[in-house]
C-alpha cells in the first residue's frame, strides 16, 4: 500500500479548493516531496459539489479510496457529511460552520439537515469546527477562507507551517498575500487543540 | 531540468514546448481544454496557436502543418474524435512529414461527456500508434516519444491520456522549451497526398506494412514491459497501472501497456508464462480481447468474463476488487463505508444571472406544451428547468428538431443551441432545415464566449487564441444567408421584450431563429461590468415562491420569505418575475 498521508479538500465550486490543494502541493515541492492529486473541473464549477483528493508522499495514482482519507477539510457542513465516509477510522476533519443550501433544494423542497443535526452525525472524531467566513473577514477578506481553513488543518498535516506560508506567498494574487497569510495564522490560532 | 507541481494538461503542454512544437490547433472539450489554453498564454516559445471552429477543422489544419513538415498538435476529447473521424482514418494513409500528435482526452465515468467511448479503439481501426500514460511524468514524458515516432514512421500518433491524468496534479519534472523552429513547405507528391483509388490501394498496403515494425518499436522504447514473478500475472494499460501496483502483492507478475499496437510475439512470451492472467484496464477490452488471442491454454479473467467492469472509472478500490474477485488478494485492505444518506444533491447549476436562465424562462413561458431539443454546453443544465428534451452531440439540436418536426410531432419544436456550438457543427442543421422546409423555432443562445470548456474564444468573441483582434462573426447575417425569413435579437434580462418575440415566432410558420445574446455572467464581471444587486422587501413579500422556481443559485427562502444572497449579479430578472413587485434594485425604494 502507498504510505502517503492522504487529505480530502471538499466544498462547492467557487470556494476556492484548487487553490487550496495547489498550496499544499506547493509546500511538498518546497520540502522536496512527492505529490499526487486530482480534483473536479468543467460541469461541476457551476456551483456544483467539488472534491479535491491530494496524496502526500504518494507515488502511485492520485485517488484517495473511501475509508481511507487521513484527514478531510471541509468548506462547508453539507460537504463535509456527503464525504465523510472517506475518512478513515481515526483521521480527522476541519469544518467550514457555514452552508451553502444547494438550489436544488429550495426549488424541490428537500429537507436540509439542520447544523446540530450534521454535527452529530459526523461523529467521532468529534471534528474541528471553524468559522471561516468570520477569520477570513476579520484577516481582510471574505474570499481567504480557503486559506484560513488551511491554516485551521495545518495541525494536522505532515507539513511544517512555514512550508505552507511560503505556499501561500507564492500562490495567492500579491496584492493579497498579507491578509492571506493573516488568514493562514488566524485559521492555524482558532484551530488549537480544537475537536478530539 | 526543474520540478513543478502541475497539471496533467499543463505537463503535457510544457512538453509540447521541450519537443520543439511549430503548430497547435484544437476545439475544447474537458477533461482537454487546458493544453491550448496554456499553450495561448504562455510566453516561453512563439508558435502557430488557433482555436478552431471544430475538430474535424482543427484536426485538419494541424494535418496540413504537419504535412509541411512542422510539429504539430490537435487537441479534442475522445467525443471530438468522432467529428474529426473521417481525416483521422485517411491521414493514416497519407502519412506525415513532421511529428503529428493527436489527442484525444478520453473521460471514463463520463464525468463531463455524454458517452465512455475508448480512443485507443480509433487508433486500432485506423492502425496509428496510441500512447497511454499511466502517470503525468509519464503523459508528460511520452509527448516527446509521441513527435519522434510519428516522424520515424511517418504516421500521426494517437496521444490518449484519460481524467485522471489531464485534471490530476503532481510534481513534475520538466525540461528547457526547445529553440528548433521549422517554417512549412509542402513538397507536392500527388501519390502521397491525393487519395484516388490508384493511389488510396498502394498507401493502404504501405500502411499495413509498418505494423510489425512500430509494434516492436514500442516495446523496446519501453512503453510495453513485464516483470515475471510468479505463475499469477496481471496485465494492465493507462492509469489503472498505477492503482494496480497500489495494492499488488510481491508474488504476482505483471505487464504495464503504455502503448499500442501491442507486439504480439512479445505479449504471447510474457503470458504464457503463467497460469492465469488477470487484465484490468478502463475503457474497452481493448488489451483483453490480444491477450485471450494469444493466450492459448492460460485463463484470461478481465472484462469478457465478468471479472472487471465493463463501464466506468476504475479507482485503486476497484481494481483491489477486481484482484480480490480473481483471488489474487485474500482480503481487501479498504475497510467498508458508506455515503451518509440524507444530503440534498448539490449538482452544478447555471451562474447566479447567467442569461441562459432568464432565456430559458422565457422560452417556456410562450411554448408551453412544447418538446425543447438541446445541445452541448453550459445551457444543457437548463434540463432543470425543463428545457432540455434531448442532448446527444454537438450541433445536434437544429437535426433533432428539425427531424422531429419532419416526423410529424405535433406539438410546438424549439430548440437551444450556444454561440460556440452553432458554429463548430450547428449552421449545415440549420440549413437543411431551411431547405427540407422543417417548422421549428430555433433559440441561438449568443454569449461570445465557449463558457463552459473555461471561456475560450470563438468566432463570435472579437479575438484569436492568443488574443489578437479578430472580425466577430455575425450569428444574424449567417442564419439570413441561411435562407431563414425569421431573425430577430433579443436580451433576455429584458423579459418583456424578449416575450413579444418570442411569441411573434410562435405565430409563424417554417425555421424562426431568436438569437438572446448577453455576454457570459463571468466575462461580463471580468471586464468589469459591475451591476447593482437586487433585494427582497420582506413586508411585500408573499412566499409565492416564483422566484425560487426560476432556480437562480442567488434567491434563498426561510421561513415564508424568499432572500437574496450576494451571489447576485444584478440581472434583475427576478424582480421582473415577482408577481407583487417584492424585489428591487439595492438602495432603491
Amino acid at each position: 500500500m502507498n504510505e502517503s498521508f492522504d487529505v480530502l479538500i471538499v466544498g462547492v465550486g467557487g470556494q476556492g479548493t484548487i487553490l487550496a490543494s495547489n498550496v499544499l502541493g506547493e509546500a511538498c515541492l518546497i520540502e522536496e516531496r512527492h505529490v499526487m492529486s486530482a480534483e473536479t473541473h468543467g460541469m461541476a464549477q457551476r456551483g456544483g459539489s467539488v472534491e479535491s483528493h491530494v496524496r502526500i508522499d504518494g507515488i502511485f495514482g492520485p485517488l484517495i479510496s473511501p475509508g481511507t482519507a487521513d484527514l478531510i477539510i471541509a468548506f462547508d457542513m453539507l460537504e463535509a457529511l456527503r464525504y465523510r465516509h472517506f475518512l478513515k477510522e481515526d483521521g480527522r476533519m476541519i469544518v467550514n460552520s457555514a452552508v451553502v443550501i444547494p438550489t436544488s433544494a429550495f426549488q424541490k423542497d428537500l429537507p436540509v439537515p439542520s447544523h446540530d443535526e450534521i454535527l452529530t452525525r459526523l461523529g467521532t472524531p468529534v471534528p474541528c469546527v471553524i468559522d471561516a467566513a468570520g477569520i477570513a473577514l476579520e484577516a481582510g477578506s471574505i474570499l481567504a477562507q480557503n486559506i484560513v481553513m488551511l491554516g485551521a488543518a495545518s495541525h494536522y498535516l505532515p507539513l511544517l507551517p512555514d512550508s505552507l506560508t511560503r505556499a501561500v506567498r507564492a500562490l495567492v494574487p500579491p496584492k493579497t498575500v498579507e491578509i492571506n497569510v493573516r488568514a493562514f495564522d488566524m485559521g492555524r490560532d482558532a484551530a488549537r487543540g480544537c475537536g478530539t | 531540468m526543474v520540478t513543478r507541481y502541475m497539471l496533467g494538461n499543463e505537463a503535457i503542454a510544457h512538453a509540447c514546448l521541450e519537443a520543439n512544437i511549430d503548430f497547435a490547433s484544437g476545439y475544447p472539450g474537458t477533461p482537454s481544454s487546458e493544453v491550448i489554453d496554456i499553450l495561448r498564454t504562455q510566453e516561453e516559445r512563439p508558435f502557430y496557436i488557433e482555436w478552431s471552429v471544430n475538430e474535424k477543422v482543427a484536426y485538419e489544419n494541424a494535418l496540413a502543418a504537419a504535412w509541411c513538415g512542422q510539429r504539430s498538435l490537435v487537441t479534442m476529447k475522445h467525443v471530438g474524435l468522432n467529428v474529426a473521424a473521417d481525416p483521422l482514418m485517411t491521414s493514416a494513409y497519407t502519412g506525415v512529414v513532421g511529428g503529428f500528435v493527436v489527442m484525444s482526452a478520453d473521460d471514463p465515468f463520463a464525468h463531463s461527456s455524454q458517452n465512455e467511448q475508448d480512443s485507443r479503439c480509433y487508433a486500432r481501426f485506423a492502425r496509428i500508434p496510441c500512447l497511454d500514460p499511466s502517470t503525468i511524468q509519464e503523459a508528460h514524458d511520452m509527448i516527446r516519444d509521441g513527435f519522434a515516432l510519428s516522424e520515424e514512421f511517418g504516421l500521426p500518433v494517437l496521444f490518449r491520456p484519460t481524467t485522471r491524468i489531464c485534471h490530476s496534479k503532481s510534481d513534475v519534472s520538466i525540461g528547457d522549451p526547445g529553440t528548433e523552429h521549422r517554417t512549412g513547405v509542402f513538397t507536392k507528391n500527388p501519390a502521397q497526398y491525393v487519395v484516388i483509388p490508384a493511389h488510396t490501394r498502394v498507401l493502404h498496403k504501405k500502411l499495413n506494412e509498418k505494423q510489425p515494425a512500430l509494434a516492436r518499436r514500442l516495446v523496446d522504447l519501453g512503453y510495453n514491459r513485464g516483470w515475471v514473478k510468479g505463475k499469477t500475472a496481471v496485465i494492465a494499460g493507462g492509469i489503472a497501472i498505477s492503482y494496480v501496483e497500489e495494492t499488488i502483492p510481491g508474488d504476482v507478475s505483471l505487464a504495464k501497456i503504455g502503448a499500442y499496437p501491442i507486439d504480439e510475439e512479445w505479449l504471447e512470451t510474457f503470458v504464457r508464462q503463467h497460469d492465469t492472467v488477470i487484465v484490468i484496464e478502463e475503457g474497452a477490452p481493448v488489451i483483453e480481447e490480444i491477450v485471450r488471442q494469444v493466450a492459448g491454454t492460460v485463463t484470461v479473467l478481465g472484462k469478457k468474463n465478468g471479472y472487471a467492469p465493463l463501464e466506468g472509472e476504475l479507482s485503486p478500490r476497484t481494481s483491489e476488487a477486481i484482484l480480490e474477485k480473481a483471488g489474487v488478494l485474500s482480503f481487501s485492505p479498504y475497510p467498508d463505508t458508506e455515503a451518509a444518506g440524507g444530503v440534498p444533491p448539490r449538482p452544478p447549476i447555471l451562474c447566479a444571472g447567467c442569461m441562459h436562465r432568464a432565456a430559458f424562462y422565457a422560452m417556456k413561458k410562450v411554448y408551453r406544451d412544447a418538446v425543447y431539443p438541446s445541445d452541448i454546453g453550459c445551457y444543457t443544465l437548463g434540463i432543470q428547468l425543463g428545457t432540455v428534451d434531448t442532448t446527444i452531440c454537438m450541433g445536434a439540436s437544429i437535426t433533432v428538431a428539425s427531424g422531429m418536426a419532419q416526423s410529424g410531432e405535433a406539438r410546438d419544436i424549439i430548440c437551444s443551441i450556444g454561440d460556440s456550438t452553432f458554429l463548430h457543427t450547428g449552421i449545415p442543421g440549420l440549413l437543411n432545415a431551411v431547405y427540407n422546409g422543417a417548422d421549428i423555432t430555433v433559440m441561438i443562445l449568443d454569449n461570445r464566449i465557449t463558457a463552459m470548456t473555461g471561456h475560450q474564444p470563438n468566432p463570435t468573441s472579437g479575438c484569436t487564441a492568443c488574443g489578437n483582434p479578430a472580425p466577430q462573426v455575425s450569428l444574424e447575417a449567417i442564419c439570413r444567408s441561411c435562407g431563414v425569413p425569421f431573425v430577430e435579437t433579443v436580451d433576455p434580462f429584458d423579459l418583456t421584450g424578449t416575450l413579444e418575440v418570442l411569441k411573434a415566432a410562435r405565430q409563424r410558420d417554417g425555421v424562426r431563429v431568436i438569437i438572446a445574446k448577453q455576454p457570459c455572467v463571468i466575462t461580463a464581471r471580468r471586464a468589469g461590468v459591475r451591476r447593482k444587486r437586487y433585494v427582497v422587501d420582506t413586508e411585500a413579500c408573499t412566499g409565492c415562491r416564483a422566484c425560487v422556481r426560476f432556480g437562480c443559485p442567488a434567491i434563498e427562502f426561510s421561513g415564508d420569505v424568499a432572500s437574496i444572497t450576494d451571489l447576485c449579479s444584478g440581472c434583475s430578472v427576478c424582480a421582473q418575475i415577482c408577481p407583487v413587485g417584492a424585489i428591487r434594485m439595492e438602495g432603491r425604494t
